[in-house]
């Protein structure tokens, strides 16, 4: 009689062993934030907050899981991940399902998926492995290397088009090679040429891509077209005010800019909420990076962790109108089962490389 | 030792890594610290702005569709210009019953039965479209009328719109184009061009002639309207405003009066004309009849008169200049002799003995004068229009020699000239046949296939406008300019002009003598031979050629009625010309078709036509009477052919 508890307790340090109580609780957290601006948001289509329910459950099955298996067997799934990757976005290029003029998805029996999701977590994967190959020699041929790997898979998914995806797996890659130690040098070397290239490059392009490009810069310009989801978003926020319109009372109903509607109906108040907690789960994935016991768990925590920032930031600022509108979504908070899958990988990532910290040493 | 300096050198690093984590958690700190700014920036700074923006009324951005630019020509008269008026407009998603409407509109306004098939033809082709019109142009009554009785009719409302309007009617017709609604295709086209954004507020887009092909010009830039807009979908008031900005003005080479004087000459047959300055290669007429008035198209044609002019056996809507196919007949002979001098197969005093026939293979070539024309040398073989000196020509230089050089002349190849739906002809090669069909015995180029070649005739087939763009590079000694219709371009917000310059294509390299030699032996032929009837009396020099082409198809098809092949299949009358011949300012082609000899038909029209570039000299009385003379003319020669 007296042993059923105490075996209880142990079942459930048994489950929860490897999972960081802080990095769940904040993300978590945002999924909640996203669910009640859903709701508020969808009330047209109310199928899609219990769609998102069991999204997430998947999601935390995955997570659960990850965080359970060691950085170095999640290593030996690098190389395959990535082939596979690329495999796959390659036959997306030839025969992938057209969606709204791109052409992202694959069918894969009865469901379709987009690779290039799966290459956001495969390419860090992939670049901490080879940077942890090489760990002890490694020289500038190494980044070049680095640098070709990253620029597959971010050709393909730039040419499907989808220009969200491509920024993000690029930053992901750049993540990864910043953190692996190229000299910094060479890094305002490439920034000064990057830069420098840019000037021809926009001599060669046609009078309409150029008109494209400056829309993206500045949506006024272009208030009919690209510029009036940027024009409507900016609007919402602003009108949002201090303390905001009160759940439920927002007048957005895109959920593609949940942002908006969030920020609309929470004010500048639930905005600095919501940057606490990112910025809290940045620092917390941070500080996993920084205490993980070998090379290649660090980069890829560091690398997994600004990605989530990439994310936040590059979707709070075009909402808010200081970025060109692309198509990447607001981390946790967002309506999508994939992008949510991913993310919590993501995380069951960060898990298990802070649980396995001490492996080495002992 | 080592273990340690590894050791070392493992904290090195890690410390190095933890150094790159700090920089990355400062660099997110900025960045955060920057959104929050702008939060602050757009929640607290603007927010009553954007609080006012978003309360209650929501905002719809309204397009102002631009002013089209207008088509002018060469001295500034207007071909296609924009008047204002009212249509009547359903928009069908607001309309719970598009026929029961339709009726009681009938009740209030005039609306006919070609209206109403109209309006069902543009439904069936405009999915989503948000309005169309079931009325143009409504009088100011029935504006007054509708305006009484709005109330009965929801989703109807009553329009300003600017409309297209060609005050030249028929007049260039196929120069001018016209204006259509955009359909399902037209859309595509913009969405792949990028420009749909920019089409929003416009309903109407160029479909054939220049008002397509200098469609992006003549569109400018559409503006728009922040409305605050009610619960209805009402606007209440405008926010801000940004102005569309005018399409950009077109000022073309063509002089209308004399475009006038060639469609006059023409009457009521059919053929093409086209006149170039062979020094820019800008076009001063371009005539295909029958035309068409292109103001019917402008709010959507009624299917009627589309039937009538889609079904019509004339065929008004083929633009012959650029499109019509025909044998360049005798008028291909200048371009031979040219060949000849260059490629050394004949000189200036080159003569023969014309019995009037050439045999080759067992076959005789015919010359079209019985009897032949005696002694023929190179000079005389251009002035009489011998056959039997170019047979033997032909046949001596060999289709290559030929193809070869005719291609430099733009002979089979598209001109170039700023209009959509021209055709490349045919040069006959051995390259062309062996693509051109599929059998290998018909594939096989024969000799016997080139001594045809020699007058224009067989395989021969190339467009009006390459006629004349070979005429105009031969008057400007071998500088062939692309020919364009477009002069100017004006912008009238920025009060730019661009000049569309001339573009030399190529520059023929060509013996000044042999020039000057078929030159003057074209001088001649207006002087003294086919083409003195009609240039005998002018008072300017001018170089000609005659050219009567049969009509391919004729032997084949004998079992045809025999009455129309009489009418369609009679020879096609050709003239080619330039002028002055020291220092030519006008090149042309006049073609008429199932118009008999060139010195009878085409001649005379190229006459009126000169006269007037030259002298500024008018038909006989107004234009609308020579016209008439020359259809009778033309009957004549009819007549004369079909004994």
């Amino acid at each position: 009689m007296q042993l059923a508890p105490f075996s209880a307790r142990r079942i459930v340090q048994r489950l929860t062993s490897g999972i960081d109580g802080p990095l769940l609780a904040l993300s978590l957290a945002l999924v909640v934030l996203g669910l009640a601006t859903l709701f508020s948001a969808s009330y047209e289509q109310p199928a899609r907050v219990t769609a998102q329910v069991s999204n997430l459950l998947v999601a935390l099955a995955a997570m659960w899981l990850v965080a359970r298996v060691p950085p170095q067997t999640l290593m030996r799934f690098a190389l395959p991940a990535y082939l596979i990757g690329i495999a796959l976005l390659v036959a997306v290029a030839l025969a992938g399902d057209v969606v709204n003029g791109a052409r992202r998805w694959l069918h894969v029996g009865v469901a379709r998926f987009q690779p290039s999701e799966m290459m956001k977590l495969a390419l860090p994967l992939m670049l901490a492995w080879y940077f942890h190959k090489n760990e002890s020699t490694l020289r500038l041929r190494d980044f070049a290397v680095a640098a070709l790997l990253l620029a597959l898979p971010v050709l393909l998914i730039a040419r499907q088009p989808d220009l969200g995806t491509a920024v993000l797996v690029a930053a992901a890659g750049f993540y990864a090679i910043f953190f692996a130690g190229i000299g910094w040098k060479i890094l305002a070397a490439l920034g000064v040429l990057g830069l420098a290239s840019l000037l021809p490059l926009w001599g060669l392009l046609h009078d309409y891509q150029r008109r494209r490009i400056l829309t993206l810069i500045d949506p006024t310009q272009d208030p009919l077209g690209a510029g009036y989801h940027t024009i409507q978003s900016t609007i919402a926020v602003g009108s949002g005010g201090i303390t905001g319109k009160g759940w439920l009372h927002g007048t957005q109903t895109h959920t593609d800019f949940i942002f908006a509607v969030f920020s609309e109906e929470f004010g500048l108040i639930g905005n600095v909420v919501l940057l606490t907690i990112y910025a809290l789960l940045i620092a917390r994935g941070l500080m996993i990076a920084a205490n993980a016991a070998t090379f290649f768990a660090r980069l890829l925590a560091a690398t997994i962790t600004l990605m989530f920032f990439t994310y936040a930031f590059v979707n709070m600022g075009m909402v808010s109108g200081i970025l060109p509108v692309v198509g990447v979504p607001l981390p946790f908070v967002s309506y999508g089962g994939t992008a949510l899958l991913t993310l919590f990988i993501g995380i069951g990532i960060l898990m298990s490389v802070r649980s396995h910290r001490q492996l080495v040493q002992t | 030792m080592r273990r340690a300096s590894e050791l070392r050198n493992h904290e090195r690093e890690l410390y190095f890594f933890q150094l790159r984590i700090g920089v990355a958690g400062f660099a997110v700190l900025a960045a955060f610290a920057l959104l929050f700014v702008r939060f602050v920036h757009l929640q607290v700074v603007q927010h009553d702005a954007y609080a006012s923006k978003a309360e209650e009324n929501r905002i719809s951005i309204v397009p102002i569709a631009p002013n089209r630019g207008l088509i002018l020509d060469r001295n500034g008269v207007v071909l296609a210009r924009n008047y204002s008026a009212y249509t009547l407009e359903i928009f069908p998603a607001k309309v719970r019953d598009l026929e029961r409407t339709i009726q009681e509109l009938g009740e209030v306004v005039d609306v006919q039965a070609k209206d109403r098939s109209r309006f069902r033809k543009l439904f069936a082709e405009i999915r989503n479209a948000e309005s169309l019109p079931i009325r143009t142009r409504l009088t100011d009554e029935e504006v007054a009328r509708f305006a009484a009785n709005r109330y009965r009719f929801p989703g109807v409302e009553i329009k300003a719109r600017l409309f297209r309007q060609y005050p030249y009617g028929d007049i260039a017709s196929h120069v001018i184009g016209y204006i259509g609604r955009i359909n399902q295709q037209d859309q595509e086209k913009l969405a792949e061009l990028e420009v749909a954004a920019n089409y929003r507020g416009t309903d109407y887009i160029g479909k054939s002639g220049l008002e397509a092909s200098y469609q992006q010009e003549l569109h400018g830039t559409t503006g728009f309207e922040q409305v605050e807009i009610d619960a209805a979908g009402r606007g209440i008031r405008t926010l801000a405003r940004t102005n569309a900005q005018a399409g950009n003005n077109i000022t073309l080479t063509l002089d209308i009066k004399l475009q006038e004087v060639a469609e006059a000459a023409f009457g009521e047959r059919r053929g093409a004309l086209v006149a170039i300055e062979p020094s820019s290669g800008g076009v001063l007429a371009f005539v295909s009849k029958p035309g068409f008035d292109p103001n019917l198209f402008v709010d959507g044609i009624d299917p009627a008169s589309w039937a009538e002019l889609n079904n019509s056996p004339d065929r008004p809507l083929t633009n012959r200049a650029i499109a019509g196919i025909y044998p360049p007949g005798s008028t291909f002979k200048p371009y031979m002799a040219m060949a000849a001098l260059e490629l050394g197969k004949r000189t200036q005093k080159s003569a023969i003995h014309d019995p009037g026939y050439f045999e080759f293979g067992g076959r005789r070539f015919r010359d079209s004068k019985k009897g032949g024309n005696g002694y023929v040398d190179l000079y005389k073989s251009i002035v009489v229009s011998s056959d039997t000196f170019y047979y033997q020509l032909a046949n001596d230089m060999g289709i290559d020699a030929i193809a070869g050089f005719m291609g430099k002349f733009g002979f089979g190849a598209k001109s170039g000239i700023d209009l959509e739906g021209e055709a490349s002809g045919v040069l006959p090669s051995p390259e062309w046949k062996q693509k051109r069909f599929r059998r290998p015995e018909q594939q096989k180029w024969y000799a016997g296939e080139t001594v045809s070649i020699g007058i224009g005739q067989g395989y021969n087939a190339y467009t009006p406008i390459q006629l004349a763009l070979a005429m105009a590079t031969l008057a400007a000694n071998g500088d062939m300019y692309r020919p364009r219709l477009a002069s100017y371009i004006d912008n009238l917000r920025t009060g730019e002009r661009r000049h569309i310059e001339p573009a030399l294509v190529r520059r023929i390299a060509l013996k000044a003598e042999n020039v000057e030699f078929v030159k003057r032996a074209m001088a001649g032929v207006n002087k003294e031979g086919t083409g003195a009837r009609a240039f005998g009396n002018a008072e300017y020099t001018s170089g000609g050629k005659t050219g009567t082409a049969q009509v391919i198809g004729m032997k084949q098809n004998e079992k045809y009625d025999e009455k129309k092949v009489a009418e369609r299949h009679r020879d096609h009358s050709l003239f080619i010309v330039f002028a002055p011949v020291e220092s030519p300012t006008i090149a042309l082609v006049a073609i008429v078709e199932n118009g008999g000899f060139g010195a009878r038909a085409a001649a005379p029209i190229a006459r009126t036509v000169l006269d007037y570039h030259m002298l500024g000299k008018l038909p006989e009385g107004a234009i609308a009477e020579p016209a008439k003379s020359d259809a009778a003319a033309g009957a004549q020669d009819d007549e004369e052919e079909s004994d």
